[in-house]
C-alpha cells in the first residue's frame, strides 16, 4: 500500500542506541514510519519497546543515532523538543490524567497554555473530542470519579486536543479491567481509520489485525522481525517471533 | 422472584447509647468511670471555687484593650477596626466565591464575631456595634461573592493586596494626613502577635516553595544553596535567629533608608526561619507527585515552568495543607519569643499588666486569659483548615 500512495516519511530513526547505566536497552533501532501508517510494536517485557516509543517524543533520551520527527531532529535543543511534543500526542499505560483538574480542564489545559487558543474555542473543541470518545456527559467530573476505560478515553481526547500529527500509545489497555478494553480499542480503531499516524505498543492482537499496516517484533533491544499482520500471524519467519506469538495467542 | 429484603441492623446512636456502650458496659468500666468522675471533681473543685469567688477578673476587663492592641494610640484605634472590617469582607467574599473550601473559616469568623458582640453587650462595652458591623460586612460580601464574575481572581488578588495594605494602615505614613505614622514599638498585644504570625507565614511560603523547588533542581549551585540554607536554618534555634535579625540586620541595610524598626526586623527573622520549614513541608508534597504527571505534562508540550505551576505545585500544596497549617500554628505560638527582643506581644503584655501596682498577684487570671487567647485561635485555625482539607480533597477520591 505504501508503494501506491505518494507517501512521506514522518518518523525516521537511524541506528538508535540507548543505555540505562551499563544496560544496553536499545541496540541500533532503525525504522521509518510513513504518514498515516499504523504501527504496532510488540514483544516480551523488557525488550525495550516502551523505551523506544518514549524516545520518539524525548521522554527518554537516546545516546547514539538519529531520530527525526516531522523533519526536526531530536537533540538537546529544548525548543525543538517542545515543538515536537506539540506535534506528537501520547497516551500512557497509567492514563496520567491531572487529578486536580476536571475532565474538560484536563483537555483544554495544553491548548490554552501552549497554543494560546481562546478559552471558548478550546472548550468547544474539548466537548467535540469528548463526544468523539463517547463521554461528553463526564466533562465536569474529576478523573478519580471515572472508570479506568473512561479515564483512558479522556487521556486520548487530551492528547488529540493539541491536534497532533502523530499519536503514540504506550500499552494503553494494560492497566484496564477486561470489560473496559474494548471501549478504548474502539476509539483507537476509529482514530486509525481517520488517517492518523499511530505508533502503538500493545499486545491487543485484535487491534493489530484490524488496523495495523505493519507489526514490529522487539526482543532484547532489537527489531527481530517486521511485516504486515497477515505475514506476522500466518507466516512468522523468526523462531523468537513464533515462540512469543504462540505464548500470547494460546490464551 | 423478589429477593428477601433484609433490613440493616438497628443502630443504637445518641448520647445515652454512647454513654452506656462506652462507660457502663462492664463492671470494671463502671468502676473506672466512677473513679474518674471522683478524681475530676476533687481536682476541679478548688479551681472552680477559685474562679468564681477569689479570682479578680477585673484585671482582664481593665486591661482588655492593652491585651488586644498594646500601646497603639487610642485615638487611632479606628485603623485597627478598619483592618478587621476589611478582613470580614474578605472572608465573606472568599466564602461566596470558594464555597466549601472557605466555609469553615467563615463560620468560625461569624461565630466569633457574634460571640464578641454578645460578650460586649453583656458587660456593657460599646464595641458590640463594631462587631455587629463586621458581621454585617461579612454577610454582605458573602452574597457579593456568590454572584461576582471572575470571583476567584478578584478574591485572590484582594487577599494578596490585603497584607501590605494592613501594614500600611497600621504603620501609617507621613504622606497621608489621616494616617499619621505609628511607631512600631507601640504595636502590641494580640495585634502584634497576629501581624507577626501572618507576615511570617505568608512571607515564608513563597520563599519556602522556591527553596523546595531549588532543592530538587538539576543546577548544582541552586541545589546546594537551597540545601545549605534549609539545613543551616533548621539547625539553629529560632531565638538565635531573632537575635541575629534584631542585632545584625541594621548593619546590612543602607543607613539612609529609614532604619528598620524592631518589629520589621523580627518579621524578617520569622520569614527567614519559617521559610526553611515551609520548604521541607512543600518538598514532602513534591515527592508525593507521581512521575507520570511530569511525563504527561511534558508530552503535551508544556514547558518546565508551566508544568511546575499548573500541574505539580497545585497537587503538591494540596497534599501538604495539614503540614502547612501545622507550621502556621507553631509559628503563632513561637511569636511569643519576641518578648526577649523587647516587643510587647500577648505574653509580654501579660507580664507588663502584672507590674501594675493595683493588679499585683493576679498571675493566674492574666496568664489563664493569655492561655485562652492562644488556645481559642488555634482551635479556630484547626477547625477552618480541616474543613478546607475536606473540601479540597474532592478531586482525589
Amino acid at each position: 500500500m505504501s508503494e501506491t500512495n505518494n507517501s512521506q516519511e514522518i518518523i525516521i530513526c537511524r541506528d538508535v542506541h540507548k543505555w540505562f547505566d551499563q544496560f544496553h536497552v536499545l541496540k541500533g533501532i532503525s525504522l521509518t514510519v510513513q504518514k498515516g501508517e499504523v504501527i504496532v510494536i510488540f514483544g516480551p517485557s523488557g525488550s525495550g519497546k516502551s523505551t523506544f516509543i518514549r524516545c520518539l517524543n524525548r521522554l527518554e533520551e537516546h545516546q547514539k543515532g538519529q531520530i527525526i520527527v516531522d523533519g526536526i531532529e531530536l537533540g538537546n535543543d529544548i525548543r525543538n523538543v517542545e515543538t515536537i511534543r506539540q506535534e506528537v500526542g501520547m497516551v500512557f499505560q497509567q492514563f496520567n490524567l491531572f487529578p486536580h483538574l476536571t475532565v474538560v480542564q484536563n483537555i483544554t489545559l495544553a491548548p490554552s497554555w501552549v497554543k494560546r487558543v481562546p478559552k471558548a474555542q478550546s472548550h468547544e473543541f474539548a466537548m467535540q473530542l469528548l463526544r468523539r470518545v463517547g463521554i461528553p456527559e463526564q466533562a465536569d467530573k474529576y478523573p478519580a470519579q471515572l472508570s479506568g476505560g473512561q479515564q483512558q478515553r479522556v487521556a486520548i481526547a487530551r492528547a488529540l486536543a493539541m491536534q497532533p500529527r502523530i499519536m503514540l500509545f504506550d500499552e494503553p489497555t494494560s492497566a484496564l479491567d477486561p470489560e473496559m478494553i474494548k471501549e478504548v480499542l474502539d476509539v483507537m480503531i476509529e482514530l486509525a481509520k481517520s488517517g492518523m499516524t499511530i505508533v502503538a505498543v500493545t499486545h491487543e492482537m485484535g487491534f493489530a489485525r484490524a488496523v495495523a499496516n505493519r507489526m514490529i517484533f522487539f526482543d532484547k533491544g532489537e527489531i527481530v522481525e517486521q511485516g504486515t499482520p497477515i505475514q506476522i500471524f500466518n507466516d512468522p519467519q523468526n523462531d523468537r517471533t513464533k515462540l512469543f506469538l504462540s505464548q500470547i495467542l494460546r490464551h | 422472584m423478589a429477593a428477601v429484603e433484609v433490613k440493616p441492623p438497628v443502630l443504637t446512636i445518641g448520647p445515652l447509647a454512647w454513654v452506656r456502650k462506652n462507660l457502663f458496659n462492664t463492671w470494671y468500666n463502671l468502676a473506672l468511670t466512677l473513679f474518674a468522675a471522683w478524681l475530676l471533681y476533687t481536682l476541679l473543685k478548688p479551681a472552680i471555687e477559685w474562679a468564681t469567688t477569689e479570682a479578680r477578673w477585673g484585671v482582664i476587663e481593665a486591661n482588655l484593650t492593652l491585651f488586644m492592641i498594646g500601646q497603639y494610640p487610642r485615638d487611632q484605634i479606628g485603623r485597627v477596626w478598619l483592618t478587621i472590617f476589611i478582613l470580614a469582607g474578605l472572608i465573606g467574599l472568599s466564602w461566596g466565591v470558594w464555597k466549601n473550601a472557605a466555609r469553615g473559616f467563615a463560620l468560625i469568623a461569624l461565630g466569633a464575631g457574634a460571640a464578641f458582640a454578645l460578650i460586649a453587650l453583656f458587660f456593657g462595652w460599646d464595641v458590640w456595634v463594631e462587631w455587629l458591623i463586621a458581621e454585617t460586612i461579612l454577610l454582605i460580601f458573602y452574597f457579593i461573592g456568590l454572584y461576582l464574575p471572575r470571583g476567584a481572581l478578584i478574591a485572590g488578588l484582594a487577599w494578596f493586596l490585603y497584607f501590605p495594605f494592613v501594614f500600611l494602615l497600621i504603620a501609617g505614613t507621613k504622606y497621608i494626613a489621616t494616617l499619621p505614622p505609628v511607631e512600631s514599638s507601640l504595636w502590641g498585644g494580640l495585634l502584634l502577635t497576629l501581624l507577626l504570625t501572618i507576615v511570617g507565614n505568608f512571607g515564608a511560603l513563597p520563599l519556602g516553595i522556591l527553596l523546595a523547588l531549588g532543592r530538587r533542581s538539576k543546577l548544582p549551585i541552586v541545589r546546594s544553596f537551597s540545601i545549605g540554607y534549609i539545613e543551616l536554618i533548621r539547625g539553629v534555634p529560632l531565638i538565635t535567629i531573632l537575635y541575629m535579625a534584631s542585632i545584625l540586620l541594621p548593619y546590612f541595610l543602607p543607613i539612609d533608608v529609614a532604619p528598620p524598626e524592631r518589629v520589621v526586623r523580627a518579621m524578617v527573622g520569622f520569614i527567614i526561619f519559617e521559610a526553611a520549614y515551609q520548604a521541607e513541608n512543600v518538598r514532602g508534597g513534591l515527592q508525593a507527585i507521581d512521575r507520570g504527571q511530569y511525563e504527561a505534562a511534558h508530552a503535551l508540550g508544556l514547558n518546565g515552568a508551566q508544568t511546575t505551576v499548573l500541574i505539580i505545585l497545585p497537587q503538591a500544596l494540596r497534599a501538604v495543607i495539614p503540614a502547612l497549617f501545622n507550621s502556621f500554628i507553631s509559628l503563632f505560638k513561637d511569636t511569643s519569643l519576641v518578648a526577649i527582643i523587647g516587643l510587647f506581644d500577648v505574653v509580654r503584655t501579660a507580664r507588663a499588666i502584672l507590674a501594675q501596682p493595683e493588679w499585683l498577684g493576679t498571675h493566674r487570671e492574666v496568664f489563664l486569659f493569655a492561655f485562652l487567647i492562644y488556645w481559642l485561635f488555634n482551635l479556630a485555625f484547626t477547625y477552618g483548615s480541616r474543613r478546607m482539607e475536606e473540601a479540597l480533597g474532592v478531586g482525589k477520591r
